[in-house]
């Protein structure tokens, strides 16, 4: 890339303000690694520390935007990588990312005690941290208050009696989004005589609600949030209900909401060793650290998702009231790759258009 | 050579933007339109041939234009009353109008929401009122809803801007008219409304690019039926990965943007009238007739019930009502329960925000002033003055992976450095300022200042003496502005953020991206906090200036 010696001159002072303090001579400065991640992102910093200390090493995240943007954005910093490694790489994502060619691979030790069906790239360039489902909740007080049961499938929600109930959250600028419209697909692919298409043909007949992402879908329009909107049923986690409880402070004994079941898609989140990292001994140790029993420990609480660890226990609100689900769909990384765009762009000329 | 010389004041400002808006732009714009990785061969010139992208640019004008008449319908009326008339509280209204300026979107929707939406207070009422089955009024996912915000958010840069004007403008014209028998409409007709015509095609030419550009407006409150430009932008650059999409509509969009620059410099001069400038407290009297106290009682309605009345449901939702401690939220905002690594004490959070918010002020002035002096006095500046707005009408997710590819190599590895945010809110607070200083600037009467050189005084002196003391409300105004276009975070959504410098409406975002009671709230306290760090700072420029 072209650059100027004036341009140098005039950012001299942008760049001394960035210039890190100098440090008294220490027996080894601390070396860095930096993650790239998504803004939902989280950690208990008395773990972090943990690793700090263990490594000398300082943890930098850079929060890049929701899962897709923060992909785009190491796709698009290729050629002089932002980060040593990159978290939050989802199982919808996942045929980009390793297309884009932007990762080393890693077979960590610690893989060994992870189940397989998480592992869904056989070169361990993307190794799998946690996993979540994207599924329907409903509302208890409102469903009961006009006596109506929980509905009990997809099919279920264009139901006459669920007009104008549910909120989902839009497929082209939300990851719940995609991953409800993925679960749809897997639930009613594509060739069979009601396939998705019909579905969300019958789900907008029924008044659907769309968000352009989670927070709007889940405090502004579902009933069962502290915003109070008008509608009973939303797309979220199989997760919140004990979100709920945990953030009412011991207010909650249960969940406000519950779970729709046969609504699940199941996502799994990553983390990989970014391309041309300065730093690859470190960047290996954190992605040793992100799968060992401390952070996956840490994991529930802080983001609402599970471990893949099947030795991390679960905390307590989440045994009571967030189990996963025991049925839900998913499509291969294949498959999801060769129709997202084309789904995407489909499902909004069938649903908002 | 004359034209350098008077040119020279604009150079740092210039050059600002050229390092920082232009070049990033032609990088990212070389990395789309190249073939292959990621562009199928769509360019700016074949890109509406998709009849989609067509019927979406469409959308995008017709409701920027229906936007900005609405918000001038609302926002003349209550400049004229500020300008022309003195009574108790005007500082707090005044500061007031600026609040939603800065209100995240997802926010402003909880508060319609909560006053306005199928289960708010209006339609509660309503309903017990005449025993309806259904709420009457379903806005979510209505155009309505969409213009309704626009007026919401930008009623202050007409109320500020025109009224900014106004303010300073002598009521000499206005009682030679009044003497002459001319009745009020009259008055208003030809003669305010002419002699204020730069100010209001400024604020209007504000208000237009602000709605032109809408993302969060359009995407929460308009539901998923509705896509300008820039949401379509954001989707193919951010999610599909189709930059050369992407890259053709965000041209479609500045070169739209460029035309509206153009016109409304065009419109500017058609009014070049050097006016009387006086002092604002000269010209406000108190609204002695009836006239007077039916406007001043309809604005300040206008402002409590659509601006204001919004953000107390708000407030009321940070408390807890239910339990002991109606304080808890708040309280709530200072513990770490999870001890997270992310977490932000408020004051670090009101910290942050108010060190940027000065910083992109001082930048921009630094900048700015300048700046508006010399193009002040420029023969032949339309088109510069048009592309000096571009940046308002420029795609933030463009520019933001602008940035992501141009400044990545030391020693301008600037993409993880915190001096890009002030960078980016200054990109857009400085064309903001500058179109809304200008027209205050031309509008002093050179004769004055003539006088004082003929006097001997130096340019530093007039500029003490003459300029400041008369330009000080317009430029004050301005101030404000670009204070709150960085408390508002405009145009930095895109960048790649450290999470050691988060800001007010980062916290806020980060509370409502996770369900659960305690939140909620806590976004609601956050919210509430900004609104009185918005509303004190603007009060507090105010005030400064008044010294």
């Amino acid at each position: 890339m072209r650059k100027h010696s004036w341009l140098l001159l005039f950012l001299l002072s942008a760049c001394a303000v960035q210039a890190p303090p100098p440090r008294a001579a220490e027996p080894a400065a601390p070396r860095t690694v930096t993650v790239m991640t998504h803004d939902s992102f989280s950690a208990s910093e008395s773990v972090i520390a943990e690793f700090e200390r263990a490594h000398n090493a300082k943890v930098v995240v850079l929060k890049s935007g929701d899962a897709g943007s923060t992909l785009n954005k190491a796709i698009l910093s290729k050629d002089a990588p932002l980060a040593d490694v990159i978290y939050g790489v989802d199982n919808t994502f996942l045929g980009r990312a390793l297309a884009a060619d932007i990762l080393e691979p890693y077979n960590a030790p610690a893989l060994a005690a992870i189940p397989d069906r998480f592992k869904l790239d056989p070169q361990n360039r993307l190794l799998p941290v946690d996993y979540g489902h994207v599924m329907v909740n409903y509302d208890k007080a409102f469903l009961e208050a006009k006596g109506l049961m929980p509905p009990t499938s997809l099919r279920a929600l264009t139901e006459p009696q669920w007009k104008g109930s549910l909120v989902v959250e839009n497929p082209a600028t939300s990851s719940p989004g995609l991953a409800f419209l993925l679960a749809t697909i897997a639930a009613f692919p594509e060739g069979s005589a009601y396939d998705w298409r019909q579905f969300w043909r019958d789900l907008r007949a029924n008044d659907v609600y769309v968000s352009p992402d989670w927070s709007d879908a889940y405090y502004n329009q579902f009933s069962g949030s502290s915003g109070k909107g008008p509608r009973p049923l939303v797309v979220s986690y199989a997760t919140s209900p004990a979100a709920e409880v945990f953030f009412s402070e011991g207010k909650l004994q249960a969940p406000p909401t519950g779970n729709v079941e046969g609504t699940a898609f199941e996502q799994i989140e990553f983390v990989g060793i970014l391309k041309g990292t300065k730093n690859r001994d470190l960047a290996e140790k954190w992605v040793d650290f992100m799968l060992s029993k401390r952070f996956q420990e840490d994991i529930p609480l802080q983001m609402f998702v599970y471990p893949v660890l099947p030795e991390a226990a679960l905390p307590e609100v989440f045994v009571k009231f967030g189990q996963p689900p025991a049925q839900f769909f998913t499509l291969s990384t294949a498959e999801i790759d060769r129709g997202r765009e084309r789904w995407i762009e489909e499902w909004e000329r069938i649903v908002v258009k | 050579m004359r034209m350098l010389k008077q040119i020279a004041p604009a150079a740092p400002a210039l050059l600002f933007l050229a390092v920082f808006f232009a070049w990033p732009l032609v990088e990212i714009g070389r990395v789309s339109f190249t073939p292959g990785a990621f562009g199928r061969g769509v360019t700016p010139l074949t890109v509406l041939r998709d009849p989609a992208y067509l019927s979406v640019a469409l959308f995008t004008l017709w409701q920027a234009a229906l936007s900005t008449a609405l918000t001038l319908l609302a926002g003349l009326p209550i400049a004229l009353a500020f300008a022309r008339y003195r009574f108790a509280g005007q500082g707090f209204w005044r500061a007031a109008a600026v609040v939603p300026f800065v209100m995240p979107t997802v926010v402003v929707a909880a508060a319609f929401s909560a006053l306005l939406g199928p289960r708010g207070l209006v339609n509660q009422m309503l309903q017990a009122l005449f025993s309806l089955e259904q709420p009457p009024i379903q806005l979510f996912g209505s155009l309505p809803f969409v213009l309704l915000a626009h007026v919401f958010y930008n009623v202050a840069v007409v109320i500020r801007l025109v009224g900014g004007f106004l303010a300073n403008l002598s009521p000499s014209l206005e009682e030679a008219a009044a003497g002459l028998g001319a009745g009020r409409w009259q008055i208003v007709r030809s003669v305010l409304l002419p002699l204020s015509l730069p100010a209001i095609g400024a604020a209007s030419a504000l208000v237009f690019l602000f709605s032109f550009t809408s993302f969060g407006v359009v995407l929460i409150l308009g539901g998923a039926r509705f896509a300008t430009l820039e949401v379509e932008i954001y989707q193919q650059a951010t999610q599909m990965l189709r930059l050369d999409v992407a890259a053709s509509l965000a041209v479609i969009q500045m070169a739209i943007t460029l035309l509206v620059g153009w016109a409304s410099a065009w419109l500017e001069a058609q009014s070049g009238a050097s006016l009387e400038v006086r002092p604002g407290s000269d010209v406000q009297r108190k609204p002695t007739t009836l006239a007077a106290r039916a406007l001043l009682f309809g604005s300040l309605t206008f402002i409590a019930l659509v601006l204001l009345a919004p953000m107390i449901t708000l407030i009321v939702r940070s408390f807890d009502w239910e339990s002991g401690s109606p304080w808890r939220y708040y309280t709530a905002l200072g513990q770490n329960i999870r001890g997270a690594l992310f977490f932000v004490p408020p004051q670090v959070a009101i910290g942050n925000s108010l060190f940027f918010a000065l910083v992109t002020m001082a930048l921009t002035l630094l900048l700015g002033l300048p700046l508006a002096y010399a193009l002040a006095y420029l023969k032949r500046r339309r088109w510069l003055e048009a592309i000096l707005i571009l940046p308002l009408g420029t795609s933030a997710a463009t520019l933001g992976l602008g940035f992501l590819v141009t400044f990545d190599q030391p020693p301008l590895d600037l993409r993880r450095s915190f001096v890009l945010l002030p960078v980016a809110h200054t990109l857009v607070a400085l064309p903001f300022f500058v179109r809304a200083a200008l027209p205050a600037f031309r509008a002093l009467d050179q004769r004055l200042r003539e006088a004082a050189r003929g006097l001997g005084a130096g340019p530093l002196q007039v500029m003490r003496y003459i300029d400041l003391p008369l330009l000080a409300p317009p430029i004050a105004a301005a101030a404000v502005f670009a204070f709150a276009v960085s408390l508002g975070e405009f145009g930095a959504s895109l960048l790649i953020a450290r999470p050691e410098y988060p800001t007010m409406p980062v916290v806020i975002y980060r509370f409502l991206s996770q369900p659960g009671a305690l939140n909620y709230g806590q976004a609601m306290a956050m919210s509430s906090l900004l609104m009185l760090v918005t509303a004190s700072s603007a009060a507090l420029i105010e005030w400064i200036r008044a010294r």
